[in-house]
């Protein structure tokens, strides 16, 4: 009896082994597949984003996906398939955005995310920062606080897994402050619950502040304070593993920075193929190359993603220019660099 | 070694049978098990995310909202999650406490021959027992403890207790560490006593007994008399009570309304299912029972004592455990209203420290320690009261 069962478990481990060798390498032969080659076969670009942030992800009321992030996953989509109409959004919580990309589940974060060096050794490959952005705080206006530094002993609602959280502890601590925080999840309830007077101030990056502002029941008993405490360069990220993919988000978003740059907008993309410059001819695949065809891109990919959603600065101003859909927030950092801002992009050559 | 049996062709005998589908469960098993294990160490690997624990070490900087011990953003990672763990410990315990109280009354209840009470029980059970858990949290955070007023104009209880949406203020009780162990002595004294007069009061009429009775009675009186001496003159304590400060309620006790939301979401959503649980305990007894025990001549008290609680517990206490197990469980709700338990510290250092898959372990090793330990606790406690039948 004894032997048998001695028999019956060797057996069972040789069996294992033999299928679990089977297993790994089936596992070797799916990876070697490109992130491209999987986005072409299931036919639409899946993008991390948010459905609830004015301005940068939100639901228009036809429930369509609208927003700044939005944009950017949506010129990606164009890029591949031509029109911006292939894209899936997958809206996600501030705390979701580590494990999703780092899993691989989606091809592209666009979830305002600030880039850190760690979040690039530990995440995923950050692209090229679309916007400049720095952490702030709303009080309300009849509280008396002028400045960052009046904040000593007050109670902040802040969003979990932020880099905004961790920002708030070490300007506190910086100071010599002590600090009361409120933490959730969900950025709604963050907000509800600085309505409702459980804090004294609610901090995030300023940009989402001007929009959450916005949608407050009174904008005007809100008030933002002036003083920046962290830098946040929002950035789009792609999973690690693939080179190929990575070179292919960023050529995007330099396209879209290199067209506003160019001048070349939604509405004369068409007319700029028979541009007598030189830059245009090339950006629009008119002419010359500039390493579409390496990241597997057709050579008029611009034409797609211009087509689609237009340049850097049309996809701002659509919603946070001075006719902004969802609020108007002035660029300031996020102009172009040869018009005093940071945006910058490397040359389509 | 004989494989078959005589006559019996392979494939109709039993033993083999048995064996071979045995054997077959267990490769499927351990074979999805491996396909499992080494998908994660491949994808591990391809996109260069660590599966290692030296993060634990590294500073957490990030802040948690409340905390029995101290915590500072500096300390690590470990710290912050035994901050979560102690969180989640407290409001299990405390829940279980007040549902176990609340759910064996409303249970009585639910079996009085008193109309109002036994409907009104059966109100509470259908109403609770029926209504998700999370909205109920949602309920009793956003709707009734975010519309408490504002701290500046809270609500004053008498005996200095406040109300506010930023929690319940209260008189702390403050003891100098000698009064404390003072009192902690005193406490210890007093149960000493109540039990010996306990065991005394059973011991048969004899010579020694009565000895015995005359000592315990003598040592009693000089405890009394020491007793209230000391905490009369001894003791050192003063009372903190909250004071509204320039933003907030200073000293004082503080009940967050995340921690009350949670704790009174749990308790009454725990309670309408120990309340059944009892009802049916109650119940299965046979009335043959209680007129046996009438027939003796037990009073009412005896026979709840001796006939009926007896014999309804072994029917309580294992589903009741479920419910402990539950409400263990059902804590990591506190994500949702923002009580930093072990699951919300958990997923914050996902993000902070980008370790999902140790994390996630950790999680789910503290969940499974804590439901073991309440199981561990309901089986010794079942094997004691387990008596009469089987």
């Amino acid at each position: 009896m004894r032997y048998k069962l001695l028999a019956a478990i060797a057996s069972i481990m040789v069996l294992v082994a033999v299928l679990s060798v089977g297993c790994t390498t089936t596992d070797d032969s799916d990876s070697s597949a490109t992130r491209l080659d999987t986005v072409t076969e299931r036919g639409n670009l899946i993008a991390a984003g948010r459905t609830d942030l004015p301005g940068f992800g939100f639901l228009r009321e036809d429930g369509s996906n609208a927003g700044f992030d939005i944009d950017l996953a949506r010129a990606v989509a164009a890029a591949i398939f031509g029109d911006g109409s292939s894209l899936e959004v997958v809206p996600i919580s501030a705390a979701e955005r580590g494990p999703t990309i780092q899993g691989g589940e989606v091809d592209v974060l666009t979830r305002n995310v600030t880039w850190t060096t760690s979040r690039d050794a530990q995440w995923g490959n950050f692209t090229n920062v679309m916007f400049y952005d720095g952490q702030g705080f709303m009080v309300r206006a009849n509280s008396g606080f002028d400045h960052a530094t009046d904040l000593n002993g007050i109670t902040v609602c802040v969003t979990s897994g932020t880099t905004t959280e961790s920002n708030l502890a070490d300007y506190f601590r910086q100071n010599g402050f002590s600090l009361d925080t409120v933490v959730f999840e969900d950025s709604a309830s963050v907000y509800g619950a600085y309505e409702e007077g459980r804090c004294d101030a609610a901090t995030s990056d300023k940009s989402q502040l001007a929009a959450i502002r916005s949608g407050l029941q009174n904008p005007n008993d809100h008030k933002i304070l002036p003083e920046t405490i962290s830098k946040e360069p929002l950035t789009p990220a792609v999973p690690h593993g693939d080179d190929s993919w990575f070179d292919l988000v960023k050529l995007v978003m330099y396209v879209l920075v290199n067209a506003e740059e160019l001048g070349v907008t939604q509405a004369n993309v068409e007319a700029s193929k028979s541009s007598d410059s030189i830059p245009v001819r090339k950006l629009l695949g008119v002419e010359g190359s500039f390493g579409q065809a390496d990241v597997g891109l057709s050579d008029d990919f611009a034409v797609d993603v211009i087509k689609a959603v237009g340049n850097y600065g049309e996809i701002y101003d659509r919603y946070m220019g001075p006719n902004g859909e969802s609020f108007t927030l002035p660029r300031g950092p996020n102009e172009l660099w040869n018009n005093g801002g940071l945006i910058y992009a490397p040359p389509a050559k | 070694m004989v494989l078959y049996r005589k006559g019996i062709p392979i494939w109709r005998d039993t033993k083999i049978i048995s064996w071979a589908a045995q054997i077959l469960s267990t490769i499927l098993v351990i074979s999805l098990l491996v396909f499992l294990i080494s998908n994660l160490l491949n994808a591990a690997n391809n996109r260069g995310f660590s599966l290692g624990f030296d993060f634990i070490h590294q500073e957490a900087g990030f802040p948690i909202s409340e905390s029995v011990v101290d915590y500072k953003e500096s300390d690590s990672f470990l710290h912050a999650f035994y901050v979560g763990i102690l969180n989640t410990i407290r409001v299990a315990v405390i829940g279980i406490f007040f549902a176990t109280i609340l759910g064996t009354l409303l249970g009585i209840a639910r079996v009085s021959t008193n109309w109002a009470l036994k409907n009104l029980s059966l109100v509470y059970v259908e109403i609770f027992r029926n209504i998700p858990l999370l909205v109920q949290l949602f309920f009793w955070y956003f709707i009734i403890f975010q519309s408490f007023p504002k701290v500046q104009d809270a609500i004053s209880l008498p005996g200095g207790i406040y109300l506010s949406n930023r929690g319940i203020f209260l008189p702390n009780l403050v003891f100098s560490t000698e009064s404390a162990i003072t009192l902690f002595a005193c406490g210890c004294l007093i149960i000493l006593m109540i039990f010996s007069l306990y065991k005394i009061t059973a011991l048969p009429e004899t010579y020694f007994a009565r000895i015995k009775r005359i000592l315990v009675y003598m040592a009693s009186a000089i405890t009394i008399v020491i007793l209230v001496y000391v905490l009369t003159t001894q003791l050192q304590v003063s009372i903190d009570t909250p004071e509204l400060g320039k933003f907030n309620f200073e000293g004082g006790l503080r009940i967050t309304p995340e921690f009350a939301a949670l704790l009174l979401g749990l308790t009454i959503y725990t309670a309408s299912f120990i309340a059944e649980i009892v009802r049916a305990g109650i119940q299965s007894v046979p009335k043959g029972q209680y007129e046996s025990a009438y027939a003796l001549g037990l009073s009412k008290t005896e026979t709840l004592k001796l006939i009926i609680l007896p014999q309804a517990l072994k029917v309580i206490i294992p589903p009741m455990i479920n419910q402990y197990l539950n409400l263990s469980k059902n804590s990591s709700l506190a994500i949702a209203i923002g009580y930093p338990d072990a699951f919300f510290v958990g997923r914050t250092m996902i993000n902070q420290a980008g370790r999902a898959v140790p994390i996630f372990g950790m999680v789910m090793l503290c969940y499974g320690l804590i439901s073991l330990m309440w199981s561990v606790m309901g089986n010794l406690f079942n094997r004691k009261t387990n008596v009469g039948r089987n």
